[in-house]
């Protein structure tokens, strides 16, 4: 019942040459239910196991009951900064995963088929390197059951192993801690797969694979060993380890990951995390905990922001620490809950009623998650103001390997301080530094003047005024406060050099393929750089001189272009410089950028510009 | 129906925040609060709006318990007074049906909502009754549910001299209402029966409707954190945390 077939002949001789290559992109194609994610990520943890930088990308249909998933991963011994463009094999359960996703590998690429469920188009068949192996009835011959049980993932992981001659070892190891806990005969049948995959004869391949040694990224003695996990966990942790210890939230994809995580860590360090009725329970209650001394964390993504909006402007106004990330998704309304986009910086920076300005910090990567959500916890204690950590479904469920963080001396410890005071203004207008302190409730006042916190207008005890004066005064307070943040962020660098014709500026997520754009145009002759903004609102100075070095400055969003022609980011530098060099590259297909995409993009909007077509 | 919630005491002192506990007060000849220190703000309502009376007993409450004021959090939020006072006028969720105001010309055609049912159906183990024309009565409701372990809820009715007089007449026996109390035989431990006394209509009952002990929210969580607690405590935080990212090298 082994069937290996393939369409270009046969290496006579029967062993498959070796090719060394320094890296691989591999995208896995089925139904969501088969266990496509688990592949990607024993894929992902071994690169990180074996000094590999590793990058993921991954759909998976909003039903609960399952559809069509994919999982890309690209491996290599050098820099990798996104999840690649196209891939140079593709692994494919079923007919409909063959044909959606054939187009996606590289001319000459390899299609790995379940010959079980795949009939090969023989038009497809002269460009793609077809190999069939009948991957549902070679796992029920290994481990018995049926075709529709689980193990042909990790009967197909065997296959990769093979393919790209990959560290059995560890992979032994992974699968092993993957299913430990659980029976035995679990983990028996999980291995037996996983030989019987590897031992298939793939005689008729016409080359296999190795990674060739990294180059200068060999661990030296006493680095630090890597860590694989996606941007949800990283950004949970970041903000357990800056010393939250109270969170609040409901239940929405992609945020629920954090606070699924947050409930089942945080009791282990004397935390909680309380799951509310509504979202608006949610950020009240964590105002409430912030308030009480202890920066604590709400989130959520997609609608559910809009919901917290009124409560921010109260955070806002009492000024008050508060962080509340945001998992953005496709939008409006419930719109495309397992997609990406970057269309909430708008609501992030300046949803709400009134004058409230915010912090609004985004991460570029799932490294980065862990840094900025300490980040905006000390943002959040310094300014006493709510922070909010614009992250993306893009980053949220893309794995990394990054270098293990040193936890003994990033995490924080921020209990608060009770210690008496003899008088106290929270909101003093004559501070130095213009920056409002709370004290936690508890602490004693001798004076016995305890302040108030209020959503009105207030002095500087906290008492509700209507005094014009005070609004104005207090309005300029929570301004400046920020104003004093943005004039301390560091001028981001640019990627590439700081002149040239072609600058494109990119926030969040964007990071890695931005940076691949600019690498790849380089080495074909464009004059081309990049800048990535963390610090989105306010934002950092020196922004101006940067864009003087440049002809174009194009805003690379995951956003609708909008009526006037820019998206979210773009409007935002528009309005700050009013220069009408900075124009907008965007999309909303839901998808992370390729870089050929960019490209593409940015030299097209340039020969426009020159030819005074836009 | 009055929002000012009781005072609770600070998240700070709960001790299942992984917070350090208040230092110990130099308490000595400390004396409690007096209703003088504890009201910062005059409040600006009309003269004879019932809520002051309602915040003149808390004040009072405070006093007779002999409180601290570090240790008091006040949360305050819009009073109910059958209408939208605050906002000149409007029919608010307890309005009765028909009601006139401004955004009801013709009359409210909602049925008014039952703040008691709702409170025993949300799941609240303290839920009583009271009027501000009857003090003691607040100050001893007050008082109850400040002695009950959870959360406690009081309906306390209170006028809006200036858009609905007379609102609660029927309950103030000075302007020829009824007060009449809870009856004696009534098992406060009993959901249906507590449904019941919510239903009648006014001058109602007061007095408390329903008191059950269970354990709470708190207690519950409290319990997790210490399981939890158990196995970690003798690891700094960040040796916990640590442990995690362990397992994902
Ligand atoms: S409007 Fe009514 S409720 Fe408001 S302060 Fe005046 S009397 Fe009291």
């Amino acid at each position: 019942m082994s069937d290996t077939s393939m369409a270009a002949p046969a290496q006579a001789g029967g062993t498959p040459l070796v090719t060394h290559i320094s890296e691989a992109v591999i995208r896995i194609a089925g139904n969501s239910q088969d266990g496509i994610q688990a592949i990607g990520g024993f894929l992902a943890r071994l690169a990180g196991r074996s000094e590999q930088e590793v990058m993921t990308f991954m759909t998976i249909p909003s039903t609960i009951s399952g559809g069509p998933s994919i999982f890309q991963v690209r491996i290599g011994t050098g820099e990798v900064l996104s999840a690649g463009d196209e891939a140079d094999m593709l692994l494919c359960f079923y007919q409909h995963s063959y044909e959606d996703h054939i187009k996606s590998i590289k001319l000459g690429g390899i299609v790995l088929y379940d010959s079980d469920h795949v009939t090969p188009n023989p038009e497809w068949q002269e460009n793609y390197r077809h190999v069939g192996v009948a991957i549902s009835g070679l796992t029920v011959e290994a481990i018995g059951g049926t075709g529709r049980d689980k193990g042909k993932n990790i009967y197909a992981m065997g296959l990769l192993a093979k393919i790209y001659d990959l560290d059995v070892p560890k992979i032994t190891k992974l699968i092993q801690e993957r299913f430990s806990g659980k029976d035995t005969s679990i983990v028996t049948n999980a291995l037996t797969c996983f030989n019987a995959g590897y031992s298939h004869s793939l005689e008729n391949l016409l080359k296999t694979y190795q990674f060739k040694a990294s180059e200068g990224k060999k661990p030296t003695p006493g680095s630090r060993p890597q860590v694989v996990m996606n941007g949800n966990e990283a950004l949970t942790y970041g903000l357990i380890a800056a010393g939250v210890r109270f969170g609040a939230g409901y239940p929405i994809t992609p945020w629920s990951d954090i606070m699924e995580l947050l409930r089942k860590e945080l009791p282990k360090y004397g935390g909680s995390f309380i799951q509310c009725e509504d979202e608006i329970a949610s950020v009240s209650m964590a105002i409430g905990a912030s308030w009480g001394g202890r920066v604590a964390v709400t989130g959520s993504s997609g609608p559910g922001i809009s919901l917290k909006t009124e409560a921010i402007g109260w955070a806002v106004m009492a000024e008050i620490p508060l962080v509340v990330v945001d998992v953005q998704r496709g939008g409006p309304s419930t719109g495309m809950p397992t997609n990406v986009e970057q269309s909430d910086l708008n609501i992030a920076c300046f949803g709400g009623h009134g004058d409230s300005p915010r912090v609004v910090i985004a991460p570029a990567s799932v490294e980065d998650c862990f840094y900025t959500a300490i980040e905006a916890v000390n943002i959040a204690r310094k300014f006493s103001t709510p922070v909010i950590i614009l992250t993306d479904q893009g980053i949220a469920s893309r794995i990394e390997a990054f270098e293990m963080p040193d936890l003994e001396k990033i995490c924080q410890d921020i209990t608060p301080d009770f210690t008496p005071v003899a008088d106290h203004k929270p909101y003093d207008l004559s501070a130095a530094d213009g920056i409002t302190r709370h004290l936690a409730p508890g602490t004693r006042v001798a004076s016995g003047k305890y302040p108030v916190v209020t959503g009105l207008e207030h002095d500087e005890l906290g008492h509700p005024t209507g005094s014009p004066k005070l609004h104005v005064q207090m309005t300029a307070k929570r301004r400046n406060k920020l104003k004093k943040l943005g004039a301390d962020l560091p001028t981001p660098k640019t990627i590439g050099p700081n002149e040239g014709q072609i600058l494109l500026v990119g926030w969040g997520s964007s990071l890695g393929p931005i940076t691949e754009a600019v690498g790849r145009g380089r080495s074909v002759g464009d004059a081309i750089s990049g800048l990535h903004i963390k610090n989105l609102n306010p934002l950092p100075n020196g922004l101006e001189e940067i864009f003087q070095g440049f002809r174009h400055v194009f805003v690379v969003e995951l956003n609708d272009e909008g009526f006037y022609g820019y998206g979210q980011l773009g409007q935002l530098l528009r309005a700050r410089y009013c220069d009408p060099k900075i124009r907008g590259i965007n999309k909303s297909d839901g998808l992370t950028w390729k870089v050929k995409e960019i490209l593409d993009r940015a030299r097209a909007l340039a020969d426009a510009v020159q030819n005074g077509k836009a | 129906m009055t929002s000012l919630a009781l005072p609770f005491e600070s998240l700070t002192r709960t001790g299942n925040l992984n917070l350090v506990p208040v230092p110990p007060l130099p308490e000595g000849e400390r004396k409690g609060l007096t209703k003088k220190e504890v009201a910062a703000d005059h409040p600006t309502w009309c003269p004879g709006c019932g809520d002051f009376s309602v915040l003149a007993l808390y004040f009072k409450l405070i006093e007779k318990r002999k409180m601290h004021h570090e240790k008091i959090t006040t949360v305050a939020g819009v009073m109910d007074n059958n209408v939208y006072g605050l906002t000149k006028n409007q029919t608010s969720p307890t309005s009765p049906l028909g009601y006139k105001s401004k955004t009801d010309a013709w009359g409210s055609g909602d049925r008014p909502i039952n703040p008691m049912k709702q409170a025993i159906a949300a799941g609240a183990t303290f839920v009583a009754r009271t009027t501000h024309t009857n003090p003691n009565h607040v100050l001893q409701m007050m008082e109850a549910a400040m002695d009950h372990d959870g959360f406690s809820f009081i309906e306390c009715l209170s006028e809006c001299v200036e858009f609905y007089p007379g609102a609660f007449d029927g309950a103030n026996p000075r302007k020829g209402g009824q007060f009449p109390e809870v009856p004696k035989d009534h098992d406060v431990t009993d959901e249906y029966a507590a449904y019941k006394l919510a239903e009648e209509l006014m001058p109602g009952k007061f007095g408390i409707f329903y008191k059950v002990n269970r354990p709470t929210k708190n207690a519950n969580e409290a319990k997790i954190v210490s399981t939890n607690r158990e196995k970690f405590a003798s690891l700094p935080d960040w040796q916990i945390l640590q442990k995690n990212f362990d397992r994902m090298k």
